[in-house]
């Protein structure tokens, strides 16, 4: 018997779940005052939800089908996996996008997709929901679709045009590891297709004198690879979002901890997701992208190459790099006051502001939201120099949680 | 920055201040763009003493030039955190809105939310459903005001509303949708709470399902890891094996 759309949609998105991303901002700011029609992008994105994972909720997270003919041994929606199947048509998806939007419970929809037959027809499907969605229904409100990397240039640069974001996923950190559990799935295609994709990008950026440039996928372009599915060091695989941040332009790399999926294959251990070591990858992923550090930096100095669980990247990187501090608030460049443990972006730029009206203490310091503990055996303040806390021995334990140790299920 | 711009002689706060008079007529009065900004944000707070402070910071504006630079000044911090918590709160409201479907009337669809916002924010958040939700009608109701689009005029009012009582059938694919994105082995209550704390809870269609989730999410978890792989894989996977 046919499964009701509840029902189908119940399996369709049991299987997306293990796809990171769920953003919905950085795009292009539209609405839809004008045209009349439906939905908006303003800059930030929404969360409309959380699940109890601590996730947003910010997208209709779907897979139009979860039939694939590929084996990939991490992936729920392997063809060797007993999972439930079912299958979306093309307007069933336009719908429950439309609806749900109405409602107000989403931003946009986040499609992705098994493959079926093969790349050119599932991604030609894929494009045909976000064409009827922009050109049918009028609607401005975020889209995302996953890419196949095999599918034809031409229908991804159609996708681009209707998609805020494409992402392609390199599924695991190394060339290896794809090779080994994802047989089908070729490491240099996948390349291949984000660098078409960036090429495409750029070319459409570039300002014409003659007409209106064409939107193409504002977004840019993301991915997201797998971690602790097979051993690969934490500097590894930031080494390897370095690459990608800087030849491909991507605008994100996401990090999935290994998740137990119904089913799983033999080959893959069976652990508890390593949350806290992605949330670490994020945070050095961070440090990379907006606070001035080097990959290499941040990993330096980790003989296996592993980030400290107990505590976070950049406070490790001060523990270990402690003739640069203390950091005179007063005085220091924005570059270093980046560098303080505990200081973020938005409290830098206060601190710079601040400081041309007076010199700073710690109570301005206390004014700003700043946790004085976490910070002050790094600073020079008016009135507070850390005489030698920034030398004791035992400044880590000042910061570091008791360890525990990750169980196996 | 000194750029500058002219207000209205007597402003909004003026009347329910209990500070002195501004001063004589005859001086011109001034205040930086930014501080509209922040007034206006301000002045949506449910603190009773916030026009106070919009008053008392207008009144050191006209001697303190870069008072609003300042940012670790008291008053400049008390209005940043009451700016801030205002902006939260019209994010917020952004995000849980819920709107379910009347029936239909006319040639257009016709929706209602019911809200309860901690701040005085309807007027301030309503542009943002029009420029969203254009081709629909909609009103959004709420303890604190509320606000009607239809099509051709947003209307707000500050009068309180009363909470409809609608049943919306696409909730329940909703609830669905929310139950199955979820991934057990992943619990952290904890971060879910913090960015959807409970005062939102009560109309959101979805939140009745979180307590059964996390209790069952331990056991689903264990079930995955307890029940063998299978040894059998489907029909359709042997067939594609047989193809390459």
């Amino acid at each position: 018997m046919k499964k009701s759309l509840r029902e189908r949609l119940a399996v369709l998105s049991d299987a997306a779940k293990y796809d990171a991303s769920c953003a919905s901002s950085g795009t292009s700011k539209r609405d839809s005052s004008k045209s009349g029609g439906l939905g908006s992008t303003e800059g930030s994105g929404i969360c409309h939800a959380y699940a109890p994972d601590g996730r947003c909720i910010s997208l209709l997270k779907i897979l139009m089908t979860n039939f694939c003919i590929y084996d990939c041994a991490y992936c729920i929606n392997r063809s060797s996996s007993n999972v439930e199947r079912a299958r979306f048509t093309p307007d069933e998806v336009v719908w429950l996008t439309l609806e749900f939007y109405r409602r107000n419970y989403i931003e946009g929809l986040f499609l992705s997709s098994g493959i079926i037959r093969d790349s050119d027809y599932t991604m030609e499907q894929m494009v045909r929901i976000a064409r009827d969605l922009r050109l049918k229904h009028n609607f401005r409100g975020y889209i995302h679709l996953k890419t196949i990397p095999e599918a034809s240039a031409k229908l991804i640069e159609e996708a681009g045009l209707f998609a805020d974001r494409l992402s392609i996923n390199v599924e695991l950190p190394t060339d290896a590891g794809v090779e080994k559990f994802a047989p089908q799935k070729h490491p240099a295609n996948i390349r291949r297709s984000m660098g078409a994709l960036k090429i495409k990008i750029d070319e459409l950026s570039e300002p014409t004198h003659t007409r209106r440039r064409k939107r193409f996928v504002p977004a840019g372009q993301s991915t997201q690879m797998i971690i602790g599915a097979e051993p690969t060091s934490d500097a590894t695989i930031l080494k390897s979002s370095a690459g990608l941040y800087s030849n491909y332009s991507l605008r994100r790399v996401y990090y999935s901890a290994f998740s137990p999926i119904p089913d799983a294959s033999k080959i893959l251990p069976l652990i508890k997701p390593p949350l806290v070591r992605e949330h670490r990858l994020y945070q050095a992923d961070w440090l990379y992208r907006f606070y001035g550090f080097g990959m290499d930096e941040i990993t330096a100095g980790k003989p296996d190459g592993m980030l400290e669980l107990n505590i976070d990247p950049k406070l490790s990187w001060a523990l270990s790099n402690r003739d640069r501090f203390p950091v005179d608030i007063n005085r220091a460049d924005k570059e270093m006051l980046l560098r303080v443990p505990g200081f973020g972006v938005k409290t830098v730029m206060s601190i710079l502001m601040a400081r041309k009206h007076r010199r700073l203490g710690l109570d301005d310091l206390g004014r700003l939201k700043v946790s004085i503990k976490k910070v002050k055996a790094f600073i020079e303040a008016a009135g507070w120099t850390p005489v030698s806390l920034i030398d004791r021995g035992d400044l880590r334990d000042m910061f570091a949680p008791p360890p525990e140790q990750l169980v196996l299920l | 920055m000194v750029e500058t711009e002219h207000v209205a002689q007597s402003p909004p706060s003026a009347s329910q201040a209990r500070a002195q008079p501004p001063p004589s007529r005859e001086r011109e009065f001034t205040v930086p763009p930014a501080f509209l900004t922040l007034a206006e944000a301000v002045i949506c707070h449910s603190d009773p003493a916030r026009f106070d402070l919009a008053y008392r910071l207008l009144w050191r504006l006209q001697t303190e030039k870069h008072l609003l630079g300042d940012v670790s000044d008291p008053d400049i911090v008390r209005a940043h955190a009451l700016q801030k918590s205002v902006g939260r709160d019209s994010h917020k409201m952004k995000a849980f809105v819920r709107f379910k479907e009347l029936p239909q009337t006319g040639e257009r669809r016709r929706f209602i939310a019911w809200f309860e916002p901690e701040h005085f924010i309807v007027a301030r958040v309503a542009p943002f459903f029009q420029r969203r939700f254009t081709d629909m009608d909609w009103i959004i109701a709420t303890p604190k005001g509320s606000a009607v689009w239809d099509g051709e005029t947003l209307r707000t009012s500050d009068e309180a509303a009363e909470k409809p009582e609608i049943v919306d059938d696409t909730d329940d694919l909703w609830r669905t949708y929310f139950a199955h994105i979820f991934n057990p082995a992943r619990l952290k209550v904890k971060m879910m709470q913090s960015e959807m704390p409970k005062k939102y809870w009560k109309n959101l269609p979805e939140v009745d399902l979180i307590p059964d989730l996390i209790r069952d999410a331990e056991q689903r978890v264990r079930d995955m890891a307890e029940r063998e792989a299978s040894n059998t894989a489907p029909k359709f996977h042997a067939a594609l094996q047989k193809r390459r």
